[in-house]
């Protein structure tokens, strides 16, 4: 039997180090500030959508609870659905521009050239102008009489009556995919640039070596190493592109005859034009089970990938 | 070891101990009230405490209204009151998310701006203002009757009527002249006719109908009012969109967006026809008197095709058109709520009452050289109307016909939805854009149906 013989005494240590050492102790207060961050920003709006989804909630009048009401009419509402589909069509087109834009540039900023940096720098340029001040920009450009593309395609004489840009509901949409592309391409190819130039370029030379041209280079070696960072910024960019707002605001205010409103401008112009705080509650939060699906899937697709 | 010298007190005599001595006594006598106390301090107050006033207003079409409300009117208020008074002016589109922010918080501006019906909307969280509009109406000749339903909710008033913005259509007077119009066409197929010739001519009428808060509603709600239109019964509960009146006067829209109108409107905001007019792209639109009152402002830069100052061609004509069932136009009523949260519900009725004294609302009705109207009637007879320019005269009874959104039912939220929805906007702008005006018609009645009967 071993006996624990007595230690000489030592100074007693304060309660703030000895409670440190608890680690479980330390662990809850390191993450505290993170939590309560979350907590106050994400959760709390979260589950305070949810709850006015549910209620008859409008301006200074708190409501009660209502079910799925709102969420039946929303889905009754014509304007709606066409909200609904306008931003699964602006979604789809402007991640694939993106896409397939940021990869070209992305491969193109890759090479050496002179003057990459200011290149790579200037290119950053759409990203960061604040998303109002841009819009406000285009649509200077698109505007229905003062359009300085009209002006410069009618004196190149390349048409003979002003292109519709804003005014038509096809150009409308087509035009606000096209400046989203605009501004959400440089998060792609500066992303994607980071993710090729973290390739070993011997594997390059050895698939050069193999005699496989430019495109199966890219097909077999660049893609498939590029593939989970592709994915990350695909879920960010669809995310973000999803739940857009202040370009359609800007640019269009969801007209004409809403062919260009998304669902987050239209759950604008519910909850603070008509004042119906639950009913624009359930309408944004029809972009909750969309969302939530395709991070899902491209996680789960992520992990397997990574798991390979 | 040096010792650091005590900080010199910027003033002889007063150092940090003294001015907290003099802070404190000067709190401490407001919060008395004596002038005993005051006078102790050696020094005037700083406004009692819970005197602030904060006023949010939006950025005027006529930028001196502004300019005299910040720098003359606000200041001599706040002397009047004894309170500080701080006046933010944004933009139109940016107050209602203030609004609804400051209400759902309970916190913000002790007053706002109000627009169209919008007392109804927010009705909950306004103060009664009864007294005070009741008093105004009584001493300044009555209220226009558009301010009753929009304005009054269950017999209160829950905002002080302030102004209207009269809508008329501002027109190029030598254009109509060129295609045999001496005087402006007055009838809606005159108006269709005269507009297909100057569109021929490559001077087409200029419009929105887009989704903004102005000059699209105000030119869509008249158009259907006119040919004997209406949103619902009398009783509001009972969607009548789907009408005789109304499928002649999508229409007449129809034709008239094809044959003279530029179709670019489709797009507009309610800035596009006032840079339109002035830039000489457009013969006619329908706009307040910013048209005018700005050519005639910038007369040295705003000309037209011969060098002149545009103003002199400019003549405005009333809208809606004569021919229908009745003329009915739809103007900017606004005027300003009082928010129930406020700490100083009394001072922001005093300073409504002080602004609407005959005396000082004078200088802003005068600014407004008729842009902006007076809520009451007696001001039609003000001198001013006698002096300023012939085409702006007309702005002098524009008010008195003027409709609400939900007619011919009350102007309740219901209707604000549907305004917020653009949904008689969209039913002729669905229409303008080659959609059959029989689907328009049921598109609109069936998104009405979906907000009254629902």
């Amino acid at each position: 039997m071993e006996v624990a013989l007595p230690r000489p005494r030592a100074a007693r240590e304060p309660f703030l180090t000895r409670s440190l050492d608890n680690e479980r102790l330390l662990a809850a207060i390191l993450l505290a500030p993170a939590v309560l961050i979350l907590a106050v920003f994400i959760a709390y709006p979260f589950v305070m959508g949810v709850w006015l989804s549910l209620s008859s909630t409008s301006v200074g009048n708190p409501g009660e609870f209502v079910g799925l009401k709102n969420f039946l009419k929303a889905w009754d509402d014509s304007i709606f659905r066409t909200a609904f589909g306008n931003t699964f069509f602006y979604t789809f087109w402007a991640t694939v521009f993106k896409l397939s834009l940021g990869m070209w540039v992305a491969l193109l900023l890759n090479r050496h050239f002179r003057g990459k940096r200011l290149v790579r720098a200037a290119m950053l340029l759409p990203f960061i102008i604040p998303t109002v001040l841009s819009t406000f920009a285009w649509r200077w450009m698109f505007d229905p009489t003062f359009s300085v593309l009209n002006w410069t395609l009618y004196k190149a004489g390349l048409i003979a009556t002003k292109l519709p840009f804003l005014s038509d509901s096809t150009w409308a949409m087509w035009c606000a995919i096209s400046i989203n592309t605009w501004r959400g391409m440089p998060f792609f190819a500066i992303t994607l640039l980071a993710g090729l130039q973290t390739i070993n370029p011997d594997l390059h030379e050895a698939a050069s070596l193999d005699g496989a041209n430019a495109w199966r280079r890219f097909w077999h070696v660049t893609w498939p190493l590029l593939k989970p960072v592709t994915l990350v910024v695909v879920v960010f960019s669809v995310i973000q592109t999803f739940s857009d707002f202040q370009l359609i605001y800007v640019l269009t205010g969801g007209g004409p005859a809403n062919s260009t409103h998304l669902v987050a401008t239209y759950a604008y112009q519910i909850g603070v034009g008509a004042g119906l705080l639950g009913e624009g509650a359930a309408i944004s939060l029809f972009m909750l089970p969309v969302l939530f699906f395709v991070v899902w899937m491209q996680l789960r697709y992520l992990r397997r990938l990574e798991g390979a | 070891m040096d010792t650091p010298e005590p900080r010199k007190s910027p003033r002889p005599g007063v150092n940090r101990r003294t001015v907290l001595k003099m802070t404190g006594a000067a709190g401490l006598a407001a919060a008395a009230g004596g002038l005993e106390g005051i006078l102790a301090a050696g020094r005037a107050p700083a406004y009692a405490q819970g005197t602030e006033l904060h006023w949010v207003r939006w950025n005027d079409f006529i930028p001196e209204c502004d300019t005299l409300l910040k720098t003359q009117q606000v200041p001599e208020a706040s002397k009047a009151l004894g309170a500080k008074i701080t006046l933010e002016t944004i933009g139109f589109n940016d107050l209602q998310p203030r609004i609804t922010a400051a209400i759902q918080s309970r916190a913000g501006a002790d007053i706002f701006m109000l627009y169209y019906n919008w007392p109804q909307l927010y009705a909950s969280a306004l103060v009664d203002v009864s007294d005070l509009a009741e008093a105004v109406a009584k001493e300044q000749g009555g209220f226009y009757d558009v301010f009753k339903p929009s304005f009054q909710v269950g017999g209160k008033w829950l905002g002080m009527p302030h102004s209207i913005v009269g809508n008329t259509i501002a027109y190029r007077r030598s254009w109509f002249k060129e295609v045999g119009y001496e005087k402006f066409p007055d009838t809606w197929d005159e108006v269709r006719k005269a507009g297909a010739a100057l569109k021929k001519k490559g001077k087409p009428w200029g419009q929105t109908l887009g989704h903004t808060f102005g000059d699209a509603p105000t030119w869509a709600y008249p158009v259907l009012w006119s040919f004997g239109g209406a949103e619902t019964d009398r009783s509001g509960k009972k969607v009548a969109i789907n009408s005789k009146g109304t499928m002649e006067s999508v229409k007449w829209m129809q034709a008239f967006w094809k044959e003279a109108c530029d179709e670019g409107g489709l797009a507009w905001d309610d800035s596009n026809n006032n840079r339109a007019f002035h830039a000489g792209e457009i013969s006619a639109s329908l706009n307040g008197a910013s048209i005018y009152i700005v050519a005639k402002r910038q007369k040295d830069r705003i000309k037209d095709e011969r060098g002149e100052p545009m103003v002199q061609d400019i003549d405005h004509a009333f809208f809606p058109f004569k021919g229908g069932a009745g003329q009915f136009p739809l103007y900017f009523s606004n005027g300003h709520g009082i928010m129930k949260y406020s700490k100083n519900p009394k001072l922001a009725k005093d300073l409504l009452r002080w602004l609407h004294k005959p005396e000082n609302f004078e200088k802003w009705f005068q600014t407004a050289e008729g842009y902006s109207v007076a809520p009451t009637k007696s001001w039609e007879k003000h001198a001013m109307w006698d002096k300023i320019d012939p085409p702006l005269r007309m702005f002098r009874t524009a008010a008195r016909n003027t409709r609400i959104f939900g007619y011919a039912g009350p102007s309740t939220a219901k209707s604000t939805e549907v305004y917020s929805k653009y949904v008689i906007v969209d039913m002729y702008a669905k229409a303008a854009q080659g959609m059959k005006a029989e689907d328009a018609v049921k598109w609109a009645e069936g998104e009405l149906k979906k907000i009254y009967e629902g």
